[in-house]
């Protein structure tokens, strides 16, 4: 067999390719097919979803529990950055120790948050010890879903900052030391440092660092199954409930494709807003 | 000085605050009911290995680790086959589309890989693979893949072309200077991929517990029993699936940057 040369690189993105048409492709359209055929018409499973107020309340606290994630994630991870990046003596370990939760799983994070929140787990029994309180204070179960809430909230935050804060160390490593000395002569106060010089140039990832994060808070799954059930419903937790519970590939499909078209929506939204800067700062 | 205590200060509360949860977990997994259920007794006056034991043996956890494990080395072996020649083609040729394909890989970062599990549980059913490991470890691969490809990518650009060419000079073909010159150059940064892609895998709930009912892996059968089982084995769950975690991100601490960083660039 004679080959030509230039053939060769195609050839070794072929299993890739095909792979991922098999197990991405395929399946992406099956969801389709899936979503828009049900006994009532094609937009049946959509009536359904539509009919009852489950659906905006699961897409409601789905976007209300990234709209608050993210944004704290996005602060406490600058902080962090901006602290670690001051490269004080040992900040090696306390990098290490902050990209601990990068590792953790969402079920671990959350089974961590209920051995501090569980009606006899850390926090009570440290306020009942220290008398503040008489009765356990109850974090879980449908009568409390705003302590739920929050809980996950926290949750989310104490696991996710870390991939935000590497993302901008990264890009913090990025930023030029002899800017920064350059400042200095001018008299720049830090605040300045930061508004005129670091944040420009931290721009961009930032913005990935968000777009991912908003992404996969939209995606959150283990972390409400397993501390609030259907307390709090959320899309994944709804695709989850249709498809293992009721057994219905039709409405769980309807559920997954929502999540896909909303996941579409955001990223389109952030590759427009990044395009500017992008041509900006180059 | 008062800046040092200060930034020290600061040091000390980061620590605490993203160590403490896992301290907890872990001296809840060993700490006995009795203990643990008396709310005078913040501290357990005992350790024990009771619930591991329990978890592992009487609640089938052992099995459930198996399958974890059989998964994630099966997802790794195949996308690492299947991604590492895209890898290599992506920083070694240049060819028409090549930007394409890195666009869309990259783009398959942002795309929910949860939602394919539902549609796999009909082609599962089909193609009689349903409930089975190699089932999850398919779908994994589809998770990993994209990351392989980038990843290694990356890593082989890092290791100058040239050293191949010597090879080639000196009478290698061109795949028997990539696997007896570039492949051993390479691999701490493979490995350390892979230990990645051990965690993408090891870690992920939702298409596991989609696609499994009798075949947990881990986390799936976690999620599916936790709830409704006592507190110690939610806590000794915890815990088993953070260790493995937590000791393979300390062995390549050095990679995290650009690991997270590649899957996001």
């Amino acid at each position: 067999m004679v080959y030509r040369k230039d053939i060769v690189p195609f050839l070794l993105l072929l299993p890739t390719l095909a792979y991922l048409v098999l197990f991405l492709g395929y399946p992406l359209v099956q969801t389709f097919i899936l979503a828009f055929t049900s006994d009532k018409g094609a937009l049946g499973n959509f009536q359904q979803l539509m009919s009852t107020g489950e659906f905006w309340k699961t897409l409601k606290n789905t976007l209300l529990i990234t709209g608050v994630v993210v944004p704290l994630q996005l602060v406490l991870a600058l902080l962090l950055a901006l602290f670690v990046n001051m490269r004080f003596k040992g900040y090696t370990i306390v990098l290490y120790i902050i990209s601990i939760p990068l590792a953790l799983s969402d079920v671990s994070a959350a089974l961590m948050s209920y051995s501090i929140f569980a009606p006899m787990g850390y926090l009570n029994k440290f306020l009942l010890n220290l008398g503040f309180i008489e009765q356990p204070i109850y974090f879980f179960g449908f009568m409390f879903q705003t302590r739920e809430f929050w809980v996950i909230v926290l949750t989310e935050v104490w696991r996710a900052t870390p991939l935000v804060f590497v993302i901008i160390l990264a890009g913090l490593q990025a930023v030029n030391r002899e800017y920064l000395e350059a400042a200095d002569i001018f008299g720049f106060s830090a605040w300045q440092k930061f508004r005129k010089i670091i944040f420009p140039i931290l721009k961009p990832s930032i913005l990935s660092a968000l777009l991912i994060r908003t992404l996969f808070a939209f995606q959150i799954f283990g972390v409400v199954w397993l501390l609030a059930g259907r307390d709090i419903p959320i899309l994944a937790g709804e695709a989850f409930y249709w498809q293992t519970e009721v057994n219905n590939a039709h409405m769980a499909s309807a559920y997954a494709l929502i999540i896909a078209l909303v996941s579409l929506i955001i990223s389109w939204a952030y590759i427009t807003f990044l395009k500017p800067t992008q041509g900006s700062t180059a | 000085m008062a800046k040092k205590l200060l930034i020290g200060f600061i040091a000390v509360v980061v620590s605490l605050w993203f160590l403490t949860p896992v301290v907890l977990i872990v001296f809840a997994s060993l700490t006995p009911s009795s203990d643990f259920y008396d709310p005078h007794k913040l501290f357990p006056t005992k350790l024990t290995l009771d619930h591991l034991y329990k978890l592992f043996v009487v609640l089938d956890g052992w099995r459930a680790t198996l399958n974890s494990l059989q998964v994630a080395g099966l997802s790794i072996g195949l996308s690492f086959l299947v991604g590492l020649p895209a890898g290599f083609a992506l920083t070694r040729y240049v060819f028409p589309g090549k930007n394409a394909f890195r666009l869309s890989i990259l783009l398959t970062r942002s795309f929910p890989m949860m939602i394919i599990a539902v549609p796999l549980v009909v082609l599962y059913l089909k193609i009689g693979i349903s409930d089975t490991l190699t089932g999850v470890a398919l779908a994994h691969t589809s998770m990993i893949l994209p990351f392989v490809v980038l990843i290694t990518s990356s890593i082989l650009s890092g290791i100058s072309v040239e050293y191949e060419e010597a090879g080639m000079i000196f009478g290698l073909s061109r795949f028997g200077a990539f696997l007896k010159i570039t492949l051993p150059l390479a691999l701490p940064g493979l490995a350390a991929s892979a230990i990645f892609a051990f965690i993408m895998s090891w870690n992920e709930v939702f298409i596991a517990s989609v696609l499994t009912l009798i075949n947990r892996t881990l986390p799936a059968h976690i999620l599916n029993t936790a709830m409704t089982s006592p507190d110690y084995f939610k806590f000794a769950a915890g815990t088993v699936m953070a260790l493995p975690a937590m000791v393979f991100i300390f062995f390549t601490r050095k990679y995290l940057m650009s690991m997270w960083g590649i899957s996001l660039k």
